[in-house]
């Protein structure tokens, strides 16, 4: 499964649009990560449990639109775009959305 | 009495704390952005003209947080009451923004990629509207790498 930001796929053709695909995740961090993340308030400086998180929920965000564009008989996915919303105290929303679409070499 | 003590304790932890992570980070980006000067980073949305074919096309990113030191809290929350350039948070984001880049970077060298077209910046602060809780900043970027598929 080809995923790409780019519309246009240099040296193949697409020779099938299947519409738009997406996925989703809500995450929240845990109160280990967060006592860590006050006192990092105090000095400053990255805060690679966030990192980490928002990584893999970007992940599984990721992995959720790929099945779903597998599902209805795509080969790659083409503009995707990532979004993040803060929805609620605490927990983020990571989305990911895109065109399926069946590519020819 | 006690209050004013620990804030002021608080404060130049902050003030002396994060200024000496922040010019360490800074001087550690601008290293790594010299080792990654051969891999070209491009908004546009089309691959140049002159590309050769065949490419295989790999989607990088890299994201950074970073959490906002007592100092500039209080900077900033003075800076506001008169308005204007606040200073401190600007480099806040330069640094996350130019971290965020360089993941990127080391992503597209880990796939021998020498170019990244359509490169697009996302800036949250995941924790909006909370006290007593982590202020903090993510940016995520993230684009097209193009691979020549004839070098491997």
């Amino acid at each position: 499964m080809l995923i790409s930001n780019i519309e246009i796929i240099p040296g193949k053709k697409i020779v099938k649009h299947l519409g738009m695909v997406q996925g989703n995740t809500v995450r929240t961090k845990h109160v280990g990560r967060d006592l860590m993340a006050g006192f990092k308030n105090i000095f400053g400086g990255e805060l690679k449990g966030y990192t980490e998180l928002l990584n893999d929920a970007r992940e599984e965000a990721t992995r959720r639109m790929t099945e779903q564009a597998r599902a209805i008989g795509a080969n790659a996915v083409l503009n995707v775009r990532f979004s993040t919303s803060s929805i609620a105290a605490g927990a983020a929303e990571l989305f990911v959305y895109g065109t399926a679409v069946v590519l020819e070499p | 009495m006690g209050n004013i003590v620990v804030f002021f304790v608080l404060l130049s932890l902050g003030y002396v704390v994060g200024r000496a992570a922040e010019r360490n980070h800074f001087k550690s980006i601008r290293k790594r952005e010299r080792r990654y000067r051969n891999i070209l980073c491009f908004s546009e949305r089309r691959p140049p003209p002159d590309l050769t074919l065949p490419v295989n096309t790999i989607l990088v990113s890299g994201n950074v947080v970073i959490a906002v030191d007592y100092f500039k809290v209080v900077a900033a929350g003075l800076r506001s009451l008169i308005g204007g350039q606040v200073h401190a948070f600007e480099t806040l984001m330069e640094r996350a923004r130019r971290e965020a880049i360089l993941r990127m970077k080391e992503e597209a060298k880990r796939h021998g990629a020498k170019l990244i077209i359509n490169v697009k910046l996302e800036t949250a602060s995941i924790t909006k509207g909370q006290r007593q809780q982590a202020r903090c900043v993510e940016v995520f970027a993230y684009g097209s790498a193009l691979v020549s598929a004839q070098e491997k």
